[in-house]
């Protein structure tokens, strides 16, 4: 691949100096003129009907602008991602009548400052008829539970539920030599961006806006800000400043963003809602809490013949996006395997918590937690070496799961065999002195989501192109940068495409009135579909520069052409070419002066109905674990991934790191705890995330790579999917230490003392 | 009851009207206009708002404003010497020791009181010296490169210079 110029080169972000010199702007920082401060309302009940809210002494206090509430100022609309599905769609942005969780936002204020607004939250009166609660999603199924929403669609708190079947399962798991049945519990964590929820929103008259907002999604923002409100979408602008994070947790309509909008429409001037990080945990989301079983079958050699999963998400008190994470749980608990005969049955619970939603892998956590965790336990069963039984069921390039996906690349087999000649796997696995071990995650990820749930007609990405006269180019996209680097990336493609240095890109982003809709950072998906309008854009410009080149230089028989380094010259003889500028201008010229734009857009065509791609990769840990504190510290982490081409390999490197880091806090300390629905630790000191010291001194990635001929240059997902085999990995590896199998999570240091206590009593009496 | 504090910022001597109760980010990004230092919890656990008093490291959402009377604050905004980018900055960009960027002004700042303090870290001491800041993006491997790289970068302009 040394043909590219800037594909799979080191360069530095598009984005760096502005953040390494504290000159990045992020919604946070915007202050407007005349600027007002809005805060949030919450309840303090996990259940409760609203009787009454009492406002007029908030109103009358010094300073306080607007006090408004559900019912008496806003449409009571109720929106959600989920516009092509309205019956999903099941959250208002302050409660009408009622509340389902603590936190839930009632009423806001907007005030001089922050602190007239909390006095006046305080002066807002609000009287409740409290109603029973429920916690937990197998509590909440049962008949004569609390009833957290009515509708035709919901029945005992299921608000979906998800099936798929191939194959014949029942068949297949008599034929099977054994056949096993493990359980296991996925607790709920949250995304921990750094930078808050927070929104400022200026009402320009006329049923026109302008919101600031810290989002994953500015499209989802402006259409459903739109039916929130009542306004025309073209007349909403979205502007996504820079953002602070977001992992799944921004990419969905928030109160902030509509109360920020309301109060601004109500008072005429700017408002700026921000949430406390102690709102962020209560008024946010999480990841969802899971109870999975696994029923699997398979031959003495370690061929996996049948799957049945089954699963209860504890869904929260709305929707948000977890019908979506119960499929993808559902369709990830296959990868990276060839599964003949597979059948799945996921339900969606509500309950009277904070609503969980995607996050970082997308129910893939979830699944290859419980996936990895029984694969181990079956090679022990059948006393085979881990690495091999995944080798053995892997997937291969052009593997097909009927009526879900076609996975055309697909490099696992040579991930799993890298990571382990890298690790020295076949020396280590069993053979480690006791409290060190290795173990083994695998996993495969989507390169985008073939989802429209919000009903869009436009295409999942769009781009614009423009060359000016003077050879720098214009790059028009509506994808979100959110600190993963995918404007560098799409720079980087233009400036290859063209043949350009990355000094002449300029990317025009994070604003709807100015980019081309796109549904936004989610399912990794912007690297893969982006970039594919980005090269249909460039292409239509290049179009226009070879048949102006052809007729500058006019060669005697048709010649295909090239544009690379700033020139433009004919493919077969690379001597015989122009200026790249010169082109240019000749093109624009020729064209009466009209502006030398390409436009472009992507949208996938028989892909199944996931992903247009699929990545790939094996992830291996060595373990130290200490048996008097339970501590697990991790020695070596490796990590194989199959991206296809790699477009920014900084950018992927950091990517991997950060999502095993993550995946290392979900398996080992982070818990989002609750009693009564109230969230214990909603603190960065109480809720224990990862720091510099607890990550692993020794971290290797080894690119695979592979083509994969539906992405931009080959390239597919890279950075999320990770996310995904660490807490199996590292549960694997905990086992090949001490010989203790923790199906419960987090693997916390007290379950690893408790498992070890067991583990001696059973030996004593054994 | 708003009080006159003196101190200097970045260098620049600043007196200014301020309340006892703001603190020394409220100043800093709300009246003085720096929005380099970010707020991500406002309780001294993440580390966004961490900048230098006398050249070492705190989390200036735990200060108040008028405890630096006659000190000296630095914040990101203060680490270039003009347009030439301080050897932290320059190791941030070549080794990817950023993402988001909402945590980079604090662990910058963090990174330049531990190289105040150790002009030669380790890299275990530059672990633990990055304790107090927390990172959602990177998992924090190419930030420890990352000010490891430039301390290299420090020790050569130094030798170059004597």
């Amino acid at each position: 691949m040394s043909e590219f110029s800037v594909i799979g080169k080191p360069v530095r972000r598009i984005d760096g100096l502005e953040k390494v010199t504290g000159a990045a702007q992020y919604t946070t920082d915007i202050k407007l003129p005349g600027m007002l401060i809005g805060k949030m309302l919450r309840s303090p009940h996990p259940h409760a009907k609203i009787l009454n809210i009492d406002t007029s002494a908030a109103e009358k206090l010094l300073g306080v602008k607007a006090v408004i509430t559900g019912p008496r100022d806003t449409l009571g609309v109720k929106y959600s991602n989920w516009r092509r599905y309205p019956h999903l769609m099941d959250e208002t942005a302050l409660a009408m009548d009622r509340v389902r969780y603590i936190g839930e936002p009632i009423a806001a204020v907007a005030a001089v400052d922050a602190d007239v607004a909390e006095e006046a939250l305080s002066l807002i009166e609000v009287e409740y008829e409290i109603l029973p609660a429920v916690f937990d999603p197998l509590e909440a199924m049962k008949d004569g539970a609390p009833q957290i929403h009515e509708g035709p669609t919901v029945r005992n708190n299921v608000s979906e539920a998800r099936h798929f079947e191939f194959g014949n399962v029942d068949e297949a798991f008599k034929k099977c030599d054994y056949v096993r049945e493990d359980t296991f519990y996925l607790h709920p964590v949250i995304h921990a961006f750094i930078e808050p929820y927070n929104s400022v929103a200026r009402y320009e008259g006329d049923g026109k806006l302008t919101i600031w907002t810290s989002t994953q999604t500015p499209y989802y923002i402006q259409t459903l800000l739109a039916m929130a409100l009542g306004l025309k979408e073209g007349n909403i602008r979205v502007i996504k400043p820079h953002v602070g994070g977001g992992f799944g947790g921004k990419m969905e309509l928030f109160s902030d963003q509509v109360v920020a909008a309301i109060l601004s429409m109500k008072t005429g001037k700017p408002v700026k809602v921000e949430l406390t990080r102690e709102e962020c945990f209560e008024g946010g989301r999480r990841r969802h809490p899971m109870y999975y079983t696994l029923k699997t079958g398979y031959m003495k050699d370690g061929t996996i013949l049948a799957k049945e999963a089954k699963l209860y998400t504890d869904g929260g008190a709305y929707n948000a996006m977890g019908p979506t994470s119960l499929y993808l749980s559902g369709f990830f608990q296959m990868f990276p395997y060839a599964i003949p005969n597979y059948r799945y049955d996921g339900f969606h619970v509500y309950t009277n918590k904070t609503p969980a939603t995607a996050m970082r892998g997308f129910g893939g956590p979830q699944a290859e937690f419980t996936c990895d965790s029984q694969i181990d336990m079956i090679a022990e069963h059948l006393g085979m070496d881990p690495a091999e039984i995944r080798l053995k069921n892997r997937m291969k390039p052009g593997h097909v799961i009927p009526g879900l996906a076609k996975v055309e690349s697909c490099g696992i087999k040579e991930c799993i065999e890298r990571a382990m000649e890298s690790t020295g796997w076949k020396e280590k696995k069993g053979k480690l002195p006791k409290g060190r071990g290795i173990g083994m995650g695998c996993y495969g990820f989507m390169s985008g989501g073939v989802f429209n749930w919000i009903n869009s007609p436009y295409a999942y990405s769009g781009a614009m192109v423009r060359v000016n006269v003077d050879g720098t180019v214009d790059v028009y996209i509506g994808s979100a940068e959110i600190g993963q680097g995918s404007d560098t990336v799409a720079a980087q493609i233009v400036a290859e495409k063209l043949g350009v240095p990355m000094s002449d890109i300029n990317v025009v982003r994070g604003d709807t009135r100015t980019c081309p809709p796109d549904l936004g950072a989610w399912g990794s998906r912007q690297t893969l579909m982006v970039g594919n309008a980005l090269i249909m854009a460039c292409d239509q410009i290049l179009d226009k520069l070879y048949k102006t080149a052809a007729a500058l230089m006019g060669p005697n028989v048709v010649y295909d052409y090239a544009a690379k380094d700033g020139r433009v010259f004919i493919k077969e003889r690379p001597e015989r070419g122009l200026d790249f500028v010169e082109v240019v201008k000749a093109a624009i010229r020729a064209d009466e002066g009209n502006q030398l734009i390409g436009r472009g857009y992507y949208t996938p065509h028989d892909k199944g109905m996931v992903s247009p791609a699929y990545s790939f990769g094996a992830q291996v840990a060595e373990v130290e674990v200490d048996e008097e504190t339970g501590k697990v510290t991790l020695l070596q982490v490796t990590t194989a991934h199959d991206c296809g081409q790699v477009i920014n390999e900084l950018g992927v490197e950091g990517q991997l790191e950060g999502a095993f880091v993550m995946g290392q806090g979900y398996t080992l300390s982070e818990n989002l705890v609750t009693d009564q629905g109230k969230i214990l630790n909603p603190s960065f000191v109480d809720y224990k995330l990862m720091r510099a010291p607890d990550v692993p001194e020794n971290f290797t990635s080894l690119m695979v790579e592979t083509y994969e001929p539906e992405g931009p240059f080959g390239a597919k997902e890279a950075g999320e999917g990770l996310t995904n085999p660490n807490a199996g990995c590292i549960a694997n590896a905990i086992y090949d230490a001490i010989g203790v199998r923790i199906t419960d999570m987090p693997i916390t240091p007290e379950k690893i003392l408790k498992a070890l206590d067991e583990k001696k009593k059973k030996e004593a009496k054994g | 009851m708003k009080k006159i504090l003196s101190f200097t910022l970045n260098g620049q001597p600043y007196e200014v009207a301020v309340k006892p109760k703001t603190t020394l980010i409220e100043l800093i990004r709300d009246e003085i206009g720096l929005t380099g230092p970010k707020i991500g919890c406002n309780a001294g656990a993440c580390g966004a708002c961490t900048v230098l008093i006398d050249g070492k490291a705190v989390d200036s959402c735990s200060v108040l404003a008028l405890q630096v009377e006659g000190h000296s604050v630095e914040t990101v905004e203060g680490l270039a010497d003009g347009d030439k980018l301080h050897p932290l900055q320059e190791a941030f960009l070549d080794d990817g020791g950023y993402q988001c960027g909402f945590c980079t002004p604090g662990m910058l700042m963090a990174a330049k009181s531990l190289l105040n303090e150790n002009p030669d870290p380790s890299i275990h001491e530059i672990r633990h010296g990055l304790s107090g800041n927390l990172c959602r993006c990177t998992g924090y491997v190419r930030i420890i490169d990352s000010i490891h790289d430039a301390a290299q970068r420090m020790k050569k302009e130094g030798g170059e210079k004597s």
